[in-house]
């Protein structure tokens, strides 16, 4: 049992357990509207969780993932928008407004859309890859803004969501529970992953290009999946966003959009199974709250936000761990100076090598 | 006469105005460990780098068994053969040091395009990181402490470790002795006399005690060029590698 809660699968498994009876609860605490914040949380969890792939596990600090977000929920939208006017896609693809055929569309939209921005951006590496990622996105964010006949700046509404498989989707609580299932889905996924020969590669990408390439590895390809799947798993959670507020629009792509969901990966606890999705809960709460307290909740949530990367390291996580007193894993032992070879560096700090290979 | 497994030739490097390579040939045969010596500065690390492939040369070329890998990447090199150690110790620094290594085993056992079977606990990764492991000396005990929590000496044995689980046909070893204590360098230089005339070698190393009990032959390096190559005998009585290297107080 001692090692059992020290399991983040445990920790997994225990929480989506608990979040699943929000709804059941919630009415009886008086706060229905729980259920839409929970709603919000599970999909943030999951485009958070999917940035985490990248920017925790392989250290490819994406300044863009927003973009993928928002090519999901487009392609929600816009097959909705086809299927409405009854004039097929292009002339070719007919609308739908079946979640069972636009969610499978939106993951493959933004597993596109990744695989092409990936393949460019990714030939380039540290700050210069933060802004590829970061234009592209910005350009997309544009070319959507410009797009009249999808709504442009104003974005596109979605009247109804047909029932899937017998669900009814305007039940706030059953649009929950996909949500939440979908979300449990990834964080298996992603558990696999990151324990496979795949994540195992991409712990070396995010530790030591040079120590890879020493051993064989071309990194490129490993780098270009990885981001590809991870644009899949935002879009996924942008097709859910959309369906949950039945409306897209460019914000979803915004510089900002992709800013709150590396906010949250680092908030929660960077390359950790869980972090994503308590940093999406904390985040999405902290925002609710404050913004019902005062209209610059903005100004009270930015020095917040400062005081847990700066004093939690590891965020919220590596914090709860500290406190539940597991050995610090990454302690290095200092050496005896006599032992020091000259002209070597020390050990270096893993955190401080970690950002120099972002 | 047998083909040599690496032979380079007339190897240039400048960075700016220096020279750090300088028309640099060398030769190593098959089984034969080759020391490679010469003052800080002399352009051995720049050396492994460009035979590695992580440096590009401006002239010259590079042979490994028979085959001209001039332009060949860093890994296409090492898929070939070729495996180095760090002066600078590259590890990974989270992960354990049974990790480094089993990740060495991975990339050499073909693709890593799996994302199913968890990793860990996979034999066919872990029985051959261990062996490796086991042949550089490390004890057991720290096999599953991420490297960070490891002394300067167990990261050196690692850095082996991580260079032959890789499966080499050649190794190139940068300092494996640098920073060690006196027993730790005994221990590393009984290491390396058992790879001796399995897996040729080319031994940067500036323990003369390590590099004359153990090379078949010793090239000097000095600004990138190369003055003299012989047996540690031939070398012992060179007076340009007595003028130029051996100071009176690292005579042998
Ligand atoms: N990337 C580089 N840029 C400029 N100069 C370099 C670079 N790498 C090495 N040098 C210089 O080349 C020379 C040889 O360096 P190095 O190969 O590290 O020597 P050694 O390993 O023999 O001590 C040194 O003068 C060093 O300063
Ligand atoms: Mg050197």
């Amino acid at each position: 049992m001692h090692r059992l809660w020290r399991d983040e699968r445990f920790w997994a498994v225990l929480l989506l357990a608990l979040a699943a009876l929000v709804p059941v609860v919630a009415p009886l605490l008086g706060s229905p509207a729980t259920v839409g914040l929970a709603t919000r949380i599970a999909i943030y969890a999951i485009a958070a969780s999917s940035l985490n792939l990248i920017l925790g596990q392989g250290g490819l600090v994406s300044f863009g993932h927003a973009a993928y977000f928002g090519l999901g929920g487009y392609a929600v939208g816009i097959l909705y928008a086809h299927y409405a006017s009854g004039e097929p896609f292009l002339g070719l693809i007919p609308g739908s407004n079946d979640l069972l055929v636009t969610m499978p569309v939106a993951i493959l939209a933004g597993g596109i859309g990744a695989a092409i921005i990936g393949a460019l951006s990714l030939r380039t590496a540290g700050v210069q890859f933060i802004m590829i990622t970061l234009a592209f996105a910005q350009m997309l964010y544009f070319l959507f803004v410009s797009l009249k006949a999808y709504g442009g700046d104003d974005g596109l509404a979605i009247r109804r969501v047909v029932p899937v498989l017998g669900m009814n989707l305007r039940d706030p609580a059953t649009l929950y529970w996909i949500a939440l299932g979908l979300l449990a889905l990834w964080l298996f996924l992603m558990d696999r992953i990151g324990r496979s020969r795949f994540g195992r590669i991409l712990a070396g990408v995010r530790q030591g290009e040079r120590r890879m390439a020493a051993i064989g590895v071309r990194t490129y390809p490993y780098k270009l999946a990885a981001f590809t799947i991870a644009g899949m798993g935002a879009a996924m959670a942008g097709a859910l966003m959309v369906n949950y507020l039945r409306f897209v629009s460019p914000d979803m792509m915004h510089w900002t959009k992709s800013g709150e969901l590396m906010v949250m990966v680092i908030l929660g606890g960077l390359g950790t199974l869980l972090g994503p999705v308590v940093g999406a809960a904390a985040l999405v709460s902290l925002e609710y709250t404050l913004s019902g307290l005062t209209e610059h909740w903005q100004f009270i949530l930015g020095p917040i936000l400062l005081l847990v990367v700066l004093f939690a390291r590891g965020g919220i996580l590596g914090g709860l761990r500290r406190l539940a007193g597991r050995p610090r894993q990454h302690q290095a032992q200092p050496l005896p100076p006599e032992e020091l070879p000259s002209g070597e560096l020390p050990p270096g700090d893993p955190v401080a090598e970690r950002a120099a290979h972002g | 006469m047998a083909e040599p497994v690496l032979s380079v030739q007339h190897l240039v490097k400048r960075f700016g105005g220096l020279t750090a390579t300088d028309d640099l040939s060398i030769e190593v045969m098959p089984g034969e460990l080759h020391a490679l010596i010469g003052p800080n500065g002399a352009g051995k690390t720049t050396a492994i780098g460009q035979i590695m492939g992580e440096i590009t040369p401006d002239a010259g070329r590079i042979l490994f068994l028979g085959e001209d890998v001039t332009r060949l990447s860093t890994p296409a090199r090492v898929r070939r053969g070729l495996s180095r150690s760090f002066q600078i110790t590259q590890l990974l620094e989270d992960d354990t040091a049974e990790d480094n290594v089993a990740l060495a085993v991975q990339a050499r056992a073909g693709h890593s395009f799996r994302f199913w079977r968890d990793a860990f606990g996979d034999a066919r990764l872990r029985g051959p990181a261990r062996a490796a492991l086991e042949g550089v000396g490390l004890p057991p005990a720290r096999w599953s402490l991420p490297v960070a929590d490891l002394s300067h000496g167990e990261r050196k044995q690692l850095e082996l470790a991580v260079a032959l689980a890789s499966g080499p046909r050649m190794l190139l070893l940068d300092e494996p002795m640098a920073g060690l204590g006196a027993s730790e360098s005994l221990r590393m230089t009984e290491v390396l006399r058992g790879l001796k005339g399995r897996i040729p070698m080319l031994l940067v190393e500036h323990d003369m005690d390590a590099v004359f009990s153990l090379a078949d032959r010793i090239s000097v390096l000095v600004y990138g060029h190369c003055i003299a190559s012989g047996t540690p005998d031939e070398i012992r009585q060179d007076p340009a590698v007595r003028a130029a290297y051996l100071s009176e107080e690292e005579r042998v």
